[in-house]
């Protein structure tokens, strides 16, 4: 039975994982995530699945990625300085190719900054945070309803592509409480992880298949293959070569960006005529969907592109807003992040502006009006 | 739409307040979104809840034109009544408050934790108290779903008592 | 041997260790132990982090992690508690295991979960060529200790013990039989099992502390060496430099799995 619940985000997003399959948790409690590892440790044993409070950060993304291995569906969950210190292991995690889910709730940084303030200044560490040359799957909800969907769809793609999914959440929409409707978890078709084919004897681990993507076997099921953060080639044992190198790194990013157009997912508000477009995410789209009410009641022609997917970035579907409007303004709670991938998609066929707030207090409607209008 | 700031200090309940009248709001049929002020407040400082209700959906979850502040504590009154305006709803506890700015024209004086105290013997059950006022003076809930959704969330056996409270809140604000 | 090479060594051989290592008497040990017990090798999973003995994994035909540097009981944590059937060892060395990975072995002790821990002890670090660990004794050259370490060994024996690690035993390559033994008790035991394996690093540890060669480590790793029992009758003036080997500690406590089944069944029937 489908139920009407008034949820937090970040239960909402603990709550879409259980739908989802999720069987393993571990992390390390930090305030503006800990709710998602309350109700786990909770909701976990309940379903049958385990929940694991680890020493830290690291072991935390670490205990998720051994779980992976047996076959589970797993999440941890973080916060500012959490999300620093887990990304060695989402580099590794790439490149073993093991499907992993971390919901980071964004405060206000560097360091310890702000823990209980709204931010969104994680978001080219999401992008660029571990070393290395990688590709990155994150999704940035903007409501409560959206917690739950994304955080399904965000197995979906892990299990699909073989790899760390973000699931970037900020402080509004963490904690703030709305409506969702929440549907009977027997109904959620749960994201299937692609096993192996053909029998041990003739498995290579790392082998892909047409879509880039290797078949992966659980371990435990007799097909004895070793996971490494080294290059290695398709039987999964190191290979330094030049070739071995190249090969693997240009695989890990073709199997996504062969795929953006299915990855991408974004949402248009009033775009239809608009001269103004605003393009955000998270807890900043909230505002932006109410100046552009009282814009539209002003008769000013202003819109929004909301970016859903940030990671891979929508360039394309930029490319061709910029194409349309006169000018495109991007709001953030930040010094100026995702605005960069704006300008560049553009290309300078319209004038960009950022609009970045970083005092720890959400962007109102009113001041997001008051901008547009300077314009 | 109603947007309503529910104000105090740390225990005084009222995080949970707010999310019980955003879940009537939820019961009669309406939309409904509360936020609070998150962190060390929580633990002894002022603190405060936020809720608003509306016939349609509601994009920016934060109070920006409060309606209603329900003030726990003179703190409380200083430091969150200060964006009302004149014609809005102060609703303060005059058992700790005891001065509120002198442009706001709809001041309800009520003794809510003195009277509480009084009658039910546990000023824990203040914020219940409370909410039967703030019900009673905006109706923004339905008395039927406020304490449904009452109901729903306090502890096994106190649900008698927190009827009370509820009543005792509804007659206050009648006076 | 050659059987035991073809079952349970991977055709990856050789393997990357300098001439004169210990780390392959300390692998094959390992091997040795779980064929004495007969490990399901389909059910057994070795998980490792970085550096020269956690390069042991990929030479080995089980299922197998060479996971981060210092992580590998996480990881190792992480899949014997989503599936308590499998056997999970783990390998790492002394700055693996005590060093970047020290919040981990005391709290993956504490928490007395399932896991057999072979940790290589060569005092130094041998992948990066020969610089100071926790388990480098004071006054060792190395080569970011020019003029000596300062710093005082762990005895991570002790340590482990103190951390509620419920089996802690020691071996040395020299005395492969005796590991072997010591690394068999440690998997059949149901909780946190560690065994420290002294090896010789003749490469990077002997030659800077003017050690001698491979053999004359190993024979000072005989010399040094007492069993537990035999330490038993000796004064302290008598055991002064020398270190025991054999089971030095086993104990009895709740195993972290099962325990949290505990907590699957209360949860399920509706219990806080």
């Amino acid at each position: 039975m489908a139920k009407v619940l008034l949820l937090q985000g970040n239960q909402a997003c603990a709550e879409g994982a259980i739908a989802a399959g999720v069987t393993f948790f571990a992390g390390y409690p930090i305030t503006p995530s800990t709710e998602i590892a309350e109700i786990m440790a909770k909701r976990l044993p309940e379903v049958g699945g385990k929940f694991i409070q680890m020493e830290d950060e690291i072991a935390g993304i670490g205990a998720i990625v051994g779980a992976s291995l047996t076959g589970k569906k797993v999440l941890t969950a973080t916060s500012g300085p959490g999300f620093s210190l887990k990304q060695e292991f989402i580099g590794y995690a790439t490149i073993a190719e093991v499907p992993i889910v971390i919901a980071n709730v964004q405060r206000v940084g560097p360091s310890t900054g702000q823990p209980t303030a709204p931010a969104q200044g994680d978001m080219m560490q999401a992008r660029w945070g571990t070393h290395g040359d990688h590709p990155v799957i994150a999704l940035t909800p903007a409501s409560v309803p959206e917690c739950f969907t994304l955080t399904i769809k965000a197995y979906e793609l892990s299990e699909k592509y073989r790899m760390p999914v973000l699931l970037m959440l900020d402080e509004i929409i963490g904690h703030m409480r709305e409506k969702i409707e929440i549907p009977d978890y027997d109904t959620i078709e749960k994201p299937v992880r692609k096993g192996p084919r053909v029998g041990p004897s003739e498995f290579k681990a790392y082998e892909p298949d047409s879509d880039g993507v290797p078949p992966m076997a659980d371990f435990g099921t007799g097909y004895r293959y070793h996971v490494t953060g080294l290059v290695h080639d398709e039987t999964g044992f190191p290979n330094g070569s030049a070739a071995a190198t190249e090969k693997l790194l240009k695989r890990l990013h073709d199997k996504v960006e062969r795929d953006i157009d299915k990855i991408t997912m974004y949402e248009e508000y009033k775009l239809d005529d608009a001269e103004i477009a605003i393009v955000t995410y998270g807890g900043t789209a909230r505002s932006a969907y109410a100046a552009i009410d009282m814009a539209r009641e002003e008769g000013i022609k202003v819109g929004m592109f909301r970016l859903i997917s940030v990671w891979p970035f929508p360039e394309k579907e930029i490319a061709q807003l910029a194409e349309k409007v006169k000018v495109i303004v991007v709001p953030e709670l930040n010094y100026g992040q995702m605005v960069g991938e704006v300008k560049k998609a553009a290309e300078g066929k319209v004038p960009v502006k950022p609009m970045s707030k970083y005092d720890s207090e959400p962007i109102s409607p009113k001041e997001l009006l008051a901008f547009v209008k300077n314009l | 739409m109603i947007e309503m700031r529910l104000s105090g200090s740390g225990g005084q309940g009222l995080i949970l307040a707010g999310i019980i009248l955003a879940e009537a709001a939820l019961l009669d049929g309406k939309m409904a979104i509360q936020s609070q002020s998150y962190g060390p407040e929580a633990r002894g400082g002022a603190s405060k809840s936020e809720v608003i209700i509306s016939e349609k959906a509601i994009h920016y979850p934060k109070v920006t034109n409060p309606n209603l502040v329900l003030a726990m504590t003179q703190e409380a009154v200083d430091k969150y009544s200060k964006d009302l305006p004149a014609d809005g709803i102060l609703m303060i506890d005059t058992t700790f408050v005891k001065s509120v700015p002198e442009h706001l024209k709809n001041v309800y004086h009520l003794p809510i934790t003195e009277k509480v105290t009084a009658e039910l013997g546990k000023a824990l059950f203040a914020n219940i108290v409370a909410l039967g006022a703030i019900v009673a003076t905006t109706k923004a809930v339905s008395v039927e779903s406020i304490t449904t959704a009452i109901l729903h969330r306090v502890p096994k056996g106190t649900e008698d008592i927190n009827k009370r409270a509820l009543e005792l809140g509804i007659a206050l604000a009648a006076k | 041997m050659e059987k035991l090479i073809e079952k349970y060594y991977r055709p990856r051989l050789p393997h990357i260790w300098c001439p004169g290592c210990g780390n392959g008497i300390v692998t094959s040990s390992i091997i040795k132990a779980i064929d004495k017990l007969g490990l399901d090798q389909d059910k057994t999973v070795i998980v490792s982090g970085i550096g020269c003995s956690s390069r042991a994994s990929g030479y080995l035909n089980f299922d197998t992690v060479h996971s981060l540097h210092g992580r590998a009981l996480p990881v190792a944590t992480g899949i014997k508690l989503a599936d308590p059937e499998l056997n999970v060892i783990v390998i790492t060395g002394d700055g693996d295991g005590t060093a970047i990975g020290g919040n981990h072995f005391i709290h993956t002790a504490r928490r007395n979960i399932n896991l057999t821990v072979i940790l290589f002890n060569n005092n130094i670090y041998g992948m990066t060529g020969g610089q100071y660990s926790p388990l480098t004794p004071t006054d060792s050259k190395a080569t970011t200790a020019p003029y000596g370490t300062l710093e005082r060994a762990f005895d991570i024996a002790e340590l482990a013990k103190a951390a509620g690690a419920t089996y802690v035993a020691r071996g040395t390559a020299f005395h492969a039989n005796m590991l072997v033994d010591v690394i068999a008790k440690g998997i059949s035991h149901d909780g946190f099992s560690l065994i420290e394996a002294v090896t010789q690093c003749p490469i990077y540890f002997g030659r800077q502390n003017k050690k001698g060669d491979a053999s004359t480590m190993l024979k000072t790793q005989r010399d040094h060496a007492v069993t537990v029992e035999a330490a038993k009758k000796l004064s302290p003036e008598q055991l002064e430099g020398k270190f025991k080997i054999g089971v030095l500690h086993q104990s009895e406590a709740p195993e972290y799995t099962k325990q949290y089944q505990g907590i699957i069944d209360r949860a399920q029937k509706g219990a806080k």
